[in-house]
């Protein structure tokens, strides 16, 4: 009976133990040590050292899809969180149609990305796209969109007539076509996250602010804003590390990553390099970097997040 | 009356941004019931219609395309049944222009190309394979979820905060970082280009055991203690107490499931190969290289490959939406 009972509990977390090192911790540390040998498709060659990682320290097109990533996740973040706040406020302010609305606004992050990436390939074509359609509706030009390497600051200032340094472009009008994918796709998921977050504010704050005369306005800055901060930073931190991960979009919807390599993004080089080039160990060694990447902006949001919250 | 003002407004508001969020379903819908021609032709935007010459031949009518016309006669195209220009079509010279009418019909809906997708690419196996790998999964996550999360909550064992924060540290491990590692792992099993590798390696979620531990630790201490006096055994109380006390987070946890296997798209990428194992996403990226001019054709395979997620969505569409609310903010 003793040892029964000091056996027991291992044998429920058995099942799940099992397989978490079998196929989670084993490949995670495989990762690490993959990345220092000279790996093929799948025989272990000569231990490298670091030689894959000064590699891609000099690898231009490594710190190009760096680059890119930054600026999917530098765009993405504020109108991630900056949108579903708006939207969670007004779904929470109405009566009628309440399913209704929610459903509309999150029905994009159901669907699988691979089918709204068809969708939205379609709807950035530049013949019969229906991105170009809106853009004569408006009465401007139409663009390129999905095939324009050039940036949208030197769009934007073309325009103008206006001409800036080419490392002022910004991202390509190619990436930030897929960023508004990426953030249309995800807003729903935050929004349903903030609409929690605003029925869990009570009503009292309000309530007093009303009587002290506060203006909607104000209510929503001085009250809404600070109390949610602990959502804020949970949807900046989900959309950080889901932003680091696309991959399905730049698959379905580029040409590898192109044009001229403007939207490659760290994830799609990580599969290019280890499946089409074989060069596994190569890859790998990008993989633990774009880990140090997320893991680090991870803890920095949280000593954030500890230094901000009430 | 500032009441009034503002909830219109919100609607308002409420609409327009709405209409944003669905306008690319809407244009997919209507785009999948095109013809080719009409798509490229780019009038129609929403209200698929269609615009085509019909020769009057005798009472004999025949769909055309006008190449010219010169005074009183014409030069046809003659179009198959389908409305396809065949390879072998027929052109006649000097039709006399009075024979050819213009048709046009609004709304015209081709569902054909849902059949014509379908004949395309076998998506009915996607189906079935995404169908198998999904359910299985399921049932695998629940049961190694429901004991694990059990173990994690009810009972004591040494190791058991290591274990904890293992898993934890796990979690936080994005899989593009491990999908190369374990694609040369399952090699070594010779796993590759098999079910098991889409299976396996998933019928256990750290979350799930996560979000079920959160739940079986704030089930009521006396049912145990009630329980034990009466002489139940341990699994005895996840059988009778536990596991009938939590129906909401076991189907919360099934919906995540479900969704996150129906969609997964990179694992399944990599790790198969034979068309045969091809799940709905990955044939679905396959269909997009294949047949990327015939866009009606990929509008009609994405609408139907995203329609039974959608389905099962608008029919529990509270339950999911209360469910990502709360396993959101718990984490």
């Amino acid at each position: 009976m003793k040892t029964k009972r000091k056996i027991e509990p291992y044998l429920y977390l058995l099942p799940a133990l099992v397989i978490l090192l079998l196929f989670r911790f084993i490949p995670i540390l495989m990762s690490f040590v993959i990345s220092f040998f000279d790996f093929g498709v799948t025989d272990i060659g000569k231990f490298l050292g670091f030689a894959h990682y000064s590699r891609l320290f000099g690898d231009q097109e490594f710190w190009q899809s760096m680059m890119n990533t930054l600026w999917l996740v530098l765009i993405a973040l504020p109108a991630s969180i900056i949108l579903p706040l708006i939207f969670a406020q007004l779904l929470n302010q109405i009566k009628w149609l309440k399913g209704f609305f929610r459903t509309i606004y999150f029905m994009p992050f159901v669907t699988s990305l691979v089918a709204v990436s068809i969708v939205w390939k379609i709807i950035y074509s530049e013949q019969a796209g229906l991105a170009n359609m809106f853009l004569q509706w408006l009465g401007l030009e139409p663009q390129l969109w999905l095939a324009e390497p050039r940036g949208i600051f030197t769009l934007f200032f073309q325009s103008l007539g206006v001409q800036i340094p080419g490392w002022m472009g910004g991202p390509s009008l190619a990436l930030f076509s897929i960023i508004i994918m990426t953030v249309w796709k995800g807003l729903g998921y935050n929004t349903i996250i903030y609409l929690a977050g605003l029925q869990n504010i009570s009503k009292a704050y309000y309530e007093a602010a009303d009587i002290d005369g506060a203006g909607k306005i104000r209510q929503f800055f001085n009250i809404t804003v600070p109390l949610i901060s602990p959502t804020t930073f949970y949807v900046l931190l989900m959309t950080t590390i889901v932003s680091f991960q696309t991959f399905a979009q730049i698959y379905m919807m580029t040409d590898k990553g192109g044009p001229l390599g403007t939207t490659k993004l760290i994830v799609y080089y990580i599969y290019e390099k280890g499946f089409d080039k074989l060069d596994m160990g190569y890859a790998s060694a990008a993989a633990i970097i774009l880990f140090i990447v997320i893991l680090g902006l991870t803890l920095l949001q949280r000593r954030l997040e500890s230094k901000v919250n009430y | 009356m500032r009441k009034i003002f503002g909830q219109s407004l919100t609607y308002a508001l409420l609409i327009i941004f709405g209409f944003a969020m669905v306008v690319p379903f809407i244009w997919m819908l209507s785009t999948s019931l095109m013809t080719q021609s009409e798509f490229n032709k780019n009038e129609a935007i929403f209200i698929p219609k269609e615009e085509y010459h019909v020769w009057n031949d005798a009472g004999k009518e025949h769909k055309v395309i006008l190449v010219d016309t010169k005074g009183e006669q014409a030069i046809i195209h003659v179009l198959d049944e389908d409305g396809q220009i065949s390879p072998d079509y027929q052109e006649y010279m000097g039709v006399p222009a009075s024979e050819v009418e213009l048709v046009s019909k609004r709304p015209s809906f081709h569902f054909e190309n849902f059949v014509n997708a379908f004949k395309k690419v076998p998506f009915a196996t996607y189906f079935a394979n995404t169908l198998f790998v999904s359910i299985l999964t399921l049932m695998g996550v629940l049961v190694t979820s429901v004991m694990a999360a059990y173990a994690f909550a009810r009972l004591d064992f040494k190791g058991k905060d290591f274990i904890f924060y293992l898993f934890l540290s796990m979690m936080m491990v994005p899989q593009p970082i491990y999908v190369i590692s374990s694609y040369i792992f399952l090699d070594k099993f010779n796993w590759l280009d098999t079910y098991q590798a889409l299976i396996v390696p998933w019928i256990a979620n750290i979350f799930t055991i996560f979000l079920f531990r959160q739940h079986f630790k704030s089930l009521p201490q006396e049912l145990f203690d009630a329980a034990s006096i009466d002489g139940c055994s341990t699994f005895g109380m996840l059988t009778r107490i536990v596991i009938p006390l939590s129906k909401g987070v076991i189907a919360t946890a099934s919906v995540f499931s479900l969704i996150g296997s129906w969609n997964s798209f990179m694992w399944p990428l990599v790790m198969t190969d034979r068309p045969e194992l091809r799940v709905l996403q990955v044939g679905l990226s396959y269909f997009n290289q294949e047949a990327s001019t015939q866009t009606t054709l990929l509008m009609a395979a994405s609408t139907f490959s995203i329609l039974p997620i959608l389905l099962i969505f608008f029919l529990a569409q509270k339950q999911i939406l209360a469910s990502y609310a709360k396993a959101g903010l718990k984490d």
